[in-house]
């Protein structure tokens, strides 16, 4: 899936484009020049901590709230200063917003029965796309009577019946308990899938959009910090926010000592990325816990320490342990073991284990990230 | 100057845009008609002499050098104060009982509680007249001293603000969080403290908004004073003697402009107090759920039976009384005082353009407010405009109906407004009447309008379905309890309202609630009070109907709405 879309990305012409937009409320910038191309049946996420400027984005290429400068591009039709009404989406809100008055039949009608077209078409529709949805005989009821999930559906329902070709959803989820949520993300995807309607979902919650998305663009304080597909933003976060707010991630400092190395509380890593860094810069090193290697470490593997096992703690499928550098500094460390490892390797809470960290699996930061990570 | 690099984003207006902005735009010059225009011309008049020429000040230094006019100020602020505390203290108490003891039949107390509504001001101070005037059952109850004048004015205004302020009190008490009772007791603190530390301050904007609902209504108030006052002379009669009285238009506009200060500073002192208490409400209280307690529950019931036996005492003597041939000598019953037609101030007549009035009121004023209300709250992207309209909307709040009718009369009556065909017609009581409540009319609608969810015009934007068609079939069906409250409002206080038409009616127009007046004032006693109980009888059908009619709706979609 993420290959199509890399592939649409070379050749095709986007379907959405959005340049330089900016939005302020009064002094305040909400969004600080936004662009961003978004190609035809993509499903897309706005990702990033609440408050970054999602809804922002997503309500001025709606047309609720236009951007204060900056220009978006629907399907070759420039659409920056159009009023909703002459805008082709339809769109899902976290509050779903249906018509409390009106039976789930109506409410998903709504839009079609404004465009004079016999009845028996419309209803045909209606059918039709409560059966894609999956509540074939909950036409007559009111929204009251269904279940949060139930009232989604209509709602996507409800935005679909005009055949938009855009799809916006704003937080379509995150109402819903767990349970209801991941099964819902699996069926809009599917959705999605089926009618091929270019997508964009607003979400806070990174393993929705990791598990959802074609492309993933996260946010943070009203700019872009990284556009890619799930497994680019997971792998090769292109900065320290990215890499924290998606997954866990350890963040180490350290000092870069000068073609490619890293010293770490007395040891010297190799690590990509590093470099370009002069000797004696100040650097954070970055690596997942699953990424820490334990299986089959002696002295002489490269990037190899030995750590203290402080902590052993238990998550069901796999431990995570923390861990402290045996070095001057004690660095802490924490990392993702399976049930086996810990069985075959025998760890245990207070034993001194030897580490690699995998060059390739180390991402390296110029400077304190501290300040630059997510809250 | 705009750099070329980023060139702001000039948004074009839809279709949906101009609809409600040209509605916004009829609206907002509706309120600018209605209220803005006469208070100007009431302002400017207060400035001219009997010529129409400039005289600066004169017309006050004249008010505030005339001994007897200066005086009325300090009567009125004299017995609004009493009357406010005395009300005050008589409704806590009451909806103290209805709140936060067991008392038996709370529903009912609530009821009679809010009787004195159905009635114009003038009705409790004739009935009044006939416990404790000069030929009443209980006028040795005074001791001698007369109920013509401040004694008459305090109890006739406590009647006529007891059920607003009991209201608010209830509202509060009802609001108050039980956890910080049971902290209190759990601390093991007296009755008494919990009363002075949890229960006080608890509800104290509720008293302070109160406090400034009864000082207004009742400074402000014509038809106890007029009636009941005697030689006591305040600010509310000086207006209506000094333009009906002595035609002496200019000195009607100061007095009017005097009345307008502390009708203006109790505005804003509740606006303040207002935005406080929405500020300190948390979402999660818990309502307090009183627990039984004998001697508590046996006093509160004896006082809220007193208290409701007294309103309804003031309401069964106007009843009585307009029912017996002549008081208090031939008791034996009659209609004869219901033949209105017999008398001077309008006869039946009177009666039916009242009803006629209340009716258009209701209907054009609940589209109008219901309509303003909405625009305030969902046209989004012209937040000036939204901004004005919330201002003018606000602004009759704060205007005496008297100041208004008077400020109307200088206004219409100007030979050169072009609208001076008005003057005199039904018409103009009916804008009169929908000015002077709309503020009330208009909060009600906003806070049913602001429960609903704020995405469905985006929504309907997005499924191109135009403004109008939502707004009519979801805005509308949704809010049809707070469209049946306000058309209630409007038509009950259209019927009881004496203050503003007293200066607009013709001899085509008079209306009932003006016929009580005009038929005290020729001592037609018996048949005021006669008229005073059609109004009420009226008012109480009207109340009926909207009940019934209320709880119709909600059976019928108790389907859709959650409770
Ligand atoms: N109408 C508004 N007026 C002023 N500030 C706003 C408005 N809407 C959003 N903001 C601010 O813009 C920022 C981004 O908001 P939003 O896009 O809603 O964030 P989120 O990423 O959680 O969806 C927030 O700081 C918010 O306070
Ligand atoms: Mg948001």
């Amino acid at each position: 899936m993420a290959n199509d879309t890399a592939k649409q990305a070379e050749g095709k012409r986007a379907y959405l484009e959005i340049r330089d937009v900016v939005k302020k409320f009064g002094e305040f910038t909400a969004l600080k020049d936004i662009s961003l191309d978004i190609f035809e049946g993509e499903f897309v996420c706005f990702l990033g901590p609440s408050g970054c400027g999602k809804t922002t984005l997503l309500r001025a290429i709606a047309g609720l709230d236009i951007q204060t400068s900056g220009r978006i591009v629907q399907a070759g039709r420039d659409i920056s200063a159009l009023p909703p009404s002459e805008r082709d989406f339809g769109i899902v809100f976290q509050s779903y917003a249906l018509f409390p008055n009106l039976t789930v039949r109506r409410n998903v009608a709504y839009g079609l029965e404004n465009r004079r077209r016999p009845k028996a078409e419309v209803e045909a529709r209606v059918k039709e796309l409560l059966a894609l949805v999956g509540l074939p005989d909950q036409g007559d009821k009111y929204p009251a009577q269904l279940s949060g999930g139930q009232q989604q559906r209509v709602a996507l329902a409800r935005a679909l019946a005009t055949s938009p070709g855009l799809l916006l959803l704003d937080e379509p989820l995150s109402a819903l308990d767990a349970k209801v949520r991941m099964h819902l993300r699996h069926e809009v995807r599917q959705l999605q899938n089926k009618l091929g309607v270019t997508t964009i979902m607003v979400t806070h919650d990174q393993e929705e959009a990791l598990t959802m998305a074609d492309r993933i663009v996260v946010m943070n304080h009203g700019v872009i910090e990284q556009v890619g597909t799930p497994e680019e933003i997971y792998g090769h976060p292109a900065s320290p926010f990215v890499a924290d707010f998606v997954g866990t991630m350890n963040f180490i400092e350290a000092v870069a000592a000068g073609e490619g190395r890293i010293r770490l509380d007395g040891v010297e890593l190799t690590a990509r990325g590093a470099e370009g860094i002069a000797a004696g810069t100040p650097v954070t090193l970055c690596v997942r816990p699953e990424d820490v290697v334990a299986r089959g470490v002696s002295g002489s593997t490269p990037n190899s320490f030995d750590a203290e096992v402080q902590e052993l703690e238990f998550l069901g499928s796999f431990f995570r342990a923390y861990l402290r550098a045996a070095g001057v500094r004690g660095t802490e460390i924490s990392a993702d073991f399976s049930v086996n490892l810990v069985r075959d390797l025998g760890i245990r809470e207070g034993m001194t284990a030897r580490l690699a960290l995998p060059t390739e699996r180390i991402l390296v930061f110029a400077g304190r990230a501290g300040a630059a990570r997510a809250a | 100057m705009q750099t070329a690099a980023s060139p702001r984003v000039r948004p074009r207006l839809g279709t949906d845009d101009w609809i409600l902005r040209g509605t916004m735009l009829a609206v907002a010059a509706l309120l600018f008609v209605g209220i803005l225009l006469p208070l100007y011309a009431l302002l400017s008049k207060s400035f001219q002499g009997p010529d129409g020429s400039f005289v600066g000040l004169a017309n006050y230094a004249n008010y505030f050098s005339n001994p007897a006019l200066v005086y009325s100020i300090q009567n009125s602020v004299t017995v609004t104060t009493v009357a406010t505390v005395i009300t005050l203290v008589l409704a806590f108490f009451y909806a103290y009982g209805l709140t936060r003891t067991c008392i038996p039949c709370k529903s009912l107390f609530k009821g009679i509680a809010l009787v004195p509504i159905l009635m114009p001001s003038l009705l409790p101070a004739i009935s009044l007249v006939y416990f404790f005037g000069n030929q009443g059952i209980a006028k040795e109850l005074l001791f001698g001293h007369s109920i013509y004048g401040p004694i008459g004015i305090v109890m006739g205004e406590a009647y006529y603000v007891f059920p607003h302020v009991m209201t608010i009190l209830l509202i509060a008490m009802s609001m108050s969080d039980a956890r910080l009772y049971e902290a209190a007791t759990s601390l093991g603190a007296s009755r008494t403290r919990i009363f002075f530390t949890v229960t006080l301050p608890g509800i104290r904007y509720g008293l302070v908004s109160a406090f400034f609902v009864a000082f207004t209504l009742i400074i402000t108030d014509f038809g106890v004073p007029k009636v009941i006052g005697g030689q006591y002379n305040v600010l509310a009669t000086d207006v209506y003697k000094q333009v009906v009285g002595r035609h002496d238009f200019e000195m009607g506009a100061v007095v009017s402009m005097v009345l307008l200060v502390p009708a203006v500073i109790a505005f804003f002192a509740d606006r303040i107090v207002q935005r406080r208490q929405t500020a300190a409400l948390t979402a999660r209280s818990v309502p307090y759920q009183p627990q039984p307690s004998r001697g508590r529950d046996l006093f509160y019931l004896i006082y809220c039976s007193l208290i409701g036996a007294m309103i309804l005492a003031v309401l069964a003597m106007a009843a009585y009384a307009s029912l017996v041939r002549l008081w208090p000598y031939n008791l034996s019953f009659t209609t004869y005082h219901y033949q209105f037609d017999l008398r001077d101030g309008g006869g039946w007549a009177a009666y039916r353009n009242s009803i006629e009035m209340a009716s258009w009121t209701a209907l054009f004023g609940t589209v109008i407010i219901f309509v303003g209300a909405y625009l305030v709250e969902k046209a989004k992207g012209f937040r000036e405009g939204r901004a004005v309209l919330q201002f003018l909307a606000m602004v009759p709040m704060a205007v005496p109906g008297l100041v208004l009718g008077l400020a109307y009369v200088f206004f219409f009556n100007s030979p050169a407004n072009p609208l001076n065909f008005l003057y005199h017609t039904m018409t103009i009581l009916v804008i009169c009447t929908v000015t002077h409540f709309y503020t009330v009319a208009h909060l009600t609608g906003v806070t049913a309008l602001k429960q609903m969810d704020p995405e469905f015009e985006a929504v309907s934007a997005s499924l191109k379905v135009p403004v109008y068609k939502t707004f009519w079939r979801v805005t509308v069906p949704v809010c049809v309890p707070a469209i049946l409250d306000v058309s209630m409002y409007l038509f009950v206080n259209a019927m009881t309202t004496v203050s503003a038409v007293v200066f607009l009616y013709s001899p085509d127009t008079a209306l009932a609630s003006v016929a009580v007046l005009n038929m005290d004032d020729a001592g037609e006693i018996a048949s005021a009070a006669a008229m005073g109980m059609m109004i009420v009888l009226t008012s109480a059908g009207v109340r009926l109907l909207h009940a019934i009619l209320t709880r119709g709706i909600a059976r019928r979609t108790q389907a859709w709405r959650k409770r």
